[in-house]
């Protein structure tokens, strides 16, 4: 199969979810993987099972894999490099006195 | 021990034949991997790099899933109930770790019911360590210390594997793997030290029964795996079977005499000048024929899986449609 071939689930299988999981209050969540399951409920039931058997998290978000549109990898260049030659966007592209570097 | 799957493959799945365009894009993903640039899903990858390592993966997958049979026969027989919720953990934690490494497998394109009707037709294999049988209690304690111990050695390479998915899977996997070990060795070092005669005895007689299987799991000797070469070129395996081998009974031998055990092998002994201990000759045509299908327990094994995977088909249709059925209800209100 060649890499743009969408993957669907046979029409028996429970749908695909992705989990994503915040590890304490303050922080965001992140994504931590997937898993099968029939029904929104059941996804967040069974994402706390598989994925936060040791405390890992206070807070957990389950979405449709097929509902996650994402970047094209072949066009990582064209889309990110543009940013590569704009050191000037960083702080540190700027040499100041040292009075005032710590700003 | 999922490096079998490397040694289990058919001969030379590999296309003779390439087409300019695929030889190029074969030389880009080569000089990623050199680079130490990591894989994902969706980046082009050579048709037998996505074989490969489907096909380990989800040998790994079906190991971590039938794995969990030993070991559960015991957690209505564990001696306490402090043992007996240490070993509900742990055989949960196996469940999960099939659930990481199938979600894994997935993402290289090949659906969940695939891989399982692979596995419970006999196609795909699992490691040929699940296939003894846990005669006793001291056997839960010493697959603990000695099986998990040996996937610890296996798997803590992988988590530098160069497909990231199952690199990712692997970290989450031996960030758990840690305790189980553990808890397998204080299992045993309780018998060892506060039991009596005849529990010790047990428990050597445990250590007897799956030293040699367990010098298995790291697969067939570098000289007799060919596939391992296009494995390390690939960054899937990172170690040869031997050298993880050799360091598994270099450990092994060590943790053996704080518990105040025996290893049956005469042939064990250190070796200054290697800076290892020597071990004696493993006998490869039992692993084959454990592997072939023909080890202690290989076809119950396979029957319970199968079993309780058909007897759950009207829970999973009957979730299916509850979750259908909602939609509908949703959609006319």
């Amino acid at each position: 199969m060649n890499s743009n071939t969408v993957i669907k689930p046979a029409a028996n299988e429970w749908p695909l979810w992705e989990v994503f999981v915040r590890s304490k209050s303050g922080l965001d969540h992140k994504h931590c993987g997937s898993l099968h399951a029939a029904d929104p409920q059941m996804a967040i039931q069974l994402a706390r099972d598989v994925y936060t058997r040791r405390q890992e998290g206070v807070s957990v978000w389950v979405v449709r894999s097929d509902q996650i549109v994402a970047s094209d990898p072949g066009d990582k260049d064209m889309y990110f490099d543009p940013m590569e030659d704009k050191v000037y966007r960083h702080p540190t592209f700027y040499k100041l006195p040292s009075e005032v570097d710590h700003m | 021990m999922y490096t079998q799957a490397m040694d289990t493959a058919p001969k030379d799945e590999r296309k003779a034949v390439r087409s300019v365009e695929e030889a190029e894009l074969d030389r880009r993903f080569d000089a990623k991997i050199d680079a130490g640039d990591f894989i994902e899903a969706k980046d082009w990858m050579p048709d037998h790099y996505r074989k490969t390592l489907l096909r380990q993966i989800s040998q790994h997958a079906h190991s971590e899933i039938v794995g969990m049979l030993p070991e559960g026969n015991w957690i209505t027989r564990a001696p306490t109930l402090k043992r007996k919720a240490i070993l509900l953990a742990k055989v949960q934690d196996e469940g999960g770790h099939g659930l990481y490494l199938y979600a894994a497998a997935e993402t290289l394109g090949t659906s969940r019911d695939q891989m399982i009707d692979a596995l419970h037709s006999g196609k795909a294999k699992y490691s040929s360590i699940f296939n003894y049988p846990t005669l006793t209690w001291a056997d839960i304690g010493t697959i603990g210390w000695l099986v998990d111990g040996a996937a610890i050695m296996n798997q803590v390479p992988i988590c530098r594997c160069s497909y990231a998915p199952y690199a990712r899977a692997m970290i989450r996997v031996c960030r758990e793997e840690s305790f189980h070990q553990r808890q397998g060795f204080d299992s045993l070092l309780v018998m060892m030290q506060q039991g009596t005669a005849a529990q010790k005895a047990m428990v050597q007689d445990a250590v007897n029964r799956w030293w040699w299987p367990c010098l298995m799991m790291f697969g067939p000797p570098d000289d007799q795996s060919p596939n391992s070469a296009q494995g390390m070129r690939w960054g899937i395996k990172r170690v040869s079977n031997d050298t993880l081998r050799q360091k598994f009974v270099d450990a092994a031998a060590e943790q053996a005499k704080v518990l105040g055990v025996t290893l049956p092998d005469l042939a064990l002994k250190w070796n200054p000048e290697r800076g290892h201990h020597d071990f004696g000759p493993i006998d490869w045509a039992e692993f084959w024929s454990v592997v072939g299908g023909d080890g202690p327990c290989n076809r119950d094994r396979l029957a319970t899986r199968v079993k309780a995977w058909d007897d759950g088909a009207w829970v999973r249709e009957a979730a299916l449609a509850h979750s259908r059925n909602q939609h509908t209800e949703q959609e006319a209100a």
